[in-house]
């Protein structure tokens, strides 16, 4: 088991570094500098001298190497854009509301997907069923920010009854909480609706019953177990997805974190910015996919790992 | 007094084609200690009316009419207040006092449970014991039903033991409690040739120890013949021939019995099974007559039209055809 995590953290490294490499050519190669948009206004002297600062007018390969060195020892430098702020400062300030919202949508999708899921699985009433499933469908087709619009409108401006700006309390976290998981509570129920209903009709199902264990026990001890791993092979990129944030949430909800970063920093070629984010997005996805291959492989023994 | 006593059971199933008539007026009885043997071609409701005694039906199937009872014991739903009532008194008895091998070792143990607990589940169930001991009577049983080093084994998973050893498995489960009644659903179906002689031979060893009553399912007249006092003969979803060992294979009285015994595997002859030509009725408009009629060589007018009486030739023997009919007109004719 640890030389398997020791392997895929490894081979994790490696895909991290080619992505970085990638990204840094690449948006080298794409039109436009972190200046362009005040090359009018500055002359060119004071442009020559920004380059300078920043190392831009150095030969390629050369900035390169001197960016990797940087960061293998934790330094990503300055942002360009924010005039010379650091970047790990930045960062550091805005990820922990992230996170928090994050981890609050994470628990708030599993708990109620995996409900919601359930109980249409189980229902005899039709039209629970058909209410999760239309749920489920409006969850996947609807765009998310016209949902958390609808939200806040609706509880925020024209009822009051839950605040919409920054993080301060609990109940801040409400609605774009709601916002973030709408989505993954869709596909989350239902994955869990037919996946439960798939492992009720196995024959292992019967076996049990045939035991006399009871039909609770029997859907407790050799359902969920069986259910669940679909549902982990999903949650575990969503879980990555949830906690880098969301642009249009955290526009909407004025919340100080770095979901909207991504998109400011490569909308003003902000380089350093852009390296930082994909290095910490790419290590967010990667050490998901592990999470997730481990938690298979533990419930399910069919699974080898590293094989 | 007979251990099972099935009278009138009809099963239905429902589908998005429309209501499959999967078991049409059933009756027959299991007495104690006794072997009965089902045969009939697949989808002549072997199966479907054994878990309907179990109350083992998919959700999609329901008993509707007729009666079961075990040990004296009414066990149909209907006889009870509530499902939940049912279920209870269900609960008890399966894996206890009755219990089942089935079809495919390699779908029915949950892929993601170790072997010991899977057969501990089925003893923790009906006796108070602790885990120690639970565990004890596990690899007991595994020893029993010939699964080496069983110690070591209740720690594994099903996917890291072959068909046979599986099939063992299933059939540890099924005697763990010694049940007075033993439903085998076509226990060696799935296995190699050379496994299934091994496998029959551990029920066959069980069942005299326990002198539990066993219903063997199979489409293997070779399996019955050594195993069975009783034969029942289903075809399209009723009985149409019942007898001891002796009288289905030396006198059979119906055409379908007598096709299937043609089928039998003649080593001397070196010929193939002939299975007979045609294909079983449509159980979602079964016919009104008998249910043989396309395929029966001697089928006659009144077949089609009205299902033929069963005829009891024996105190044990008893078929539903028309032709014995025939014949006894025909001698009134001539007498
Ligand atoms: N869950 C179900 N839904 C619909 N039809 C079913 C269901 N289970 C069984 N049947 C139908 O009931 C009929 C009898 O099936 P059954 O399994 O009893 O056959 P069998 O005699 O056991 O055959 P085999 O030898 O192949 O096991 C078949 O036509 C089958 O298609
Ligand atoms: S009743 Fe008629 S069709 Fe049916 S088996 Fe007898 S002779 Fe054949
Ligand atoms: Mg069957």
């Amino acid at each position: 088991m640890l030389k398997y995590i020791i392997k895929r953290l490894t081979v994790g490294v490696v895909t991290l570094f080619l992505l970085a490499t990638i990204t840094f050519f690449l948006m080298h190669v794409i039109p436009g500098s972190p200046f362009a948009g005040e090359t009018t206004k500055l002359p060119v002297k004071v442009l020559e001298r920004l380059y300078e600062k920043y190392g831009l007018d150095k030969p390629l390969s050369e900035q390169y190497i001197m960016y990797m060195k940087n960061a293998v020892r934790g330094d990503f430098g300055v942002s360009i854009y924010r005039k010379g702020k650091s970047i790990t400062k930045i960062i550091s300030n805005g990820l922990p509301y992230t996170a928090r919202l994050g981890l609050v949508s994470v628990c708030f999708a599993l708990v109620t997907g995996i409900f919601l899921g359930t109980v249409a699985a189980f229902t005899k009433r039709k039209w629970l069923s058909n209410f999760v499933l239309i749920l489920a469908t409006a969850g996947v087709s609807m765009p998310g920010f016209l949902l958390s619009v609808l939200l806040l409108l609706l509880f925020g401006v024209v009822l009051q009854w839950l605040p919409f700006v920054g993080l301060e309390s609990p109940l801040h976290y409400i609605l774009p909480a709601v916002g973030m998981a709408f989505a993954p509570i869709s596909m989350i129920a239902r994955l869990v609706r037919s996946s439960l209903r798939e492992v009720m009709k196995q024959d292992y199902m019967i076996l049990a019953r045939s035991k006399g264990t009871p039909e609770k026990l029997v859907i407790w001890r050799h359902g969920l177990k069986n259910a669940m791993l679909p549902v982990i092979t999903y949650a575990g990129p969503m879980i990555a997805t949830l906690l880098t944030g969301s642009f249009v949430i955290e526009s909407l909800y004025s919340i100080p974190g770095i979901g909207a970063e991504f998109v400011t920093s490569i909308t003003n070629r902000d380089y350093t910015m852009i390296m930082a984010l994909t290095i910490l997005y790419g290590s967010f996805i990667i050490i998901a996919n592990i999470i997730t291959d481990i938690l298979n492989a533990v419930i399910d023994p069919r699974i080898k790992l590293g094989k | 007094m007979s251990l099972l006593d099935v009278k009138n059971l009809c099963v239905d199933f429902n589908t998005d084609q429309g209501t499959v008539h999967a078991v049409r007026d059933i009756s027959f009885t299991v007495g104690e200690s006794e072997s009965v043997g089902i045969v009939g071609e697949s989808g002549s409701g072997k199966s479907v009316s054994m878990y309907a005694v179990m109350g083992l039906l998919a959700s999609n199937g329901a008993i509707r009419g007729g009666s079961i009872s075990y040990g004296g014991e009414e066990i149909t739903e209907t006889a009870f207040a509530n499902h939940k009532a049912y279920e209870a008194r269900m609960s008890r008895l399966r894996g206890n006092e009755m219990s089942m091998i089935f079809q495919d070792p390699m779908t029915f143990l949950n892929p993601v449970l170790k072997i010991g607990s899977q057969i501990t589940e089925v003893i923790r169930n009906h006796n108070k014991v602790s885990d120690a001991e639970a565990r004890a009577r596990a690899i007991t049983l595994m020893g029993q039903v010939g699964i080496p080093s069983p110690e070591r084994r209740l720690n594994q998973y099903p996917h890291e033991f072959s068909g046979g050893m599986r099939q063992r498995i299933i059939i540890a489960i099924a005697l763990a409690n010694h049940p007075r009644l033993v439903i085998a659903d076509e226990p060696t179906t799935a296995l190699d040739v050379t496994i299934q002689a091994q496998v029959l031979d551990v029920i066959k060893e069980m069942k005299e120890k326990l002198s539990s009553s066993v219903i063997m399912i199979t489409h293997d007249l070779g399996v019955v013949a050594s195993f069975c006092d009783r034969i029942i003969i289903m075809y399209g979803g009723k009985i149409v021939e019942t007898g001891s060992a002796r009288e289905i294979f030396y006198e059979p009285k119906h055409p379908y019995t007598a096709g299937l015994l043609k089928c039998v595997h003649n080593p001397e002859k070196k010929e193939k099974l002939t299975p007979i030509a045609g294909s079983p009725p449509d159980l979602l408009m079964p016919p009104a007559g008998c249910p043989f009629v396309d395929r029966c060589p001697d089928a006659m007018k009144i077949c089609k039209l009205k299902m033929p009486e069963m005829e009891q030739y024996s105190k044990t023997h008893q078929s539903a055809c028309w032709l014995s009919e025939a014949a006894r007109r025909k001698g009134e004719q001539h007498g």
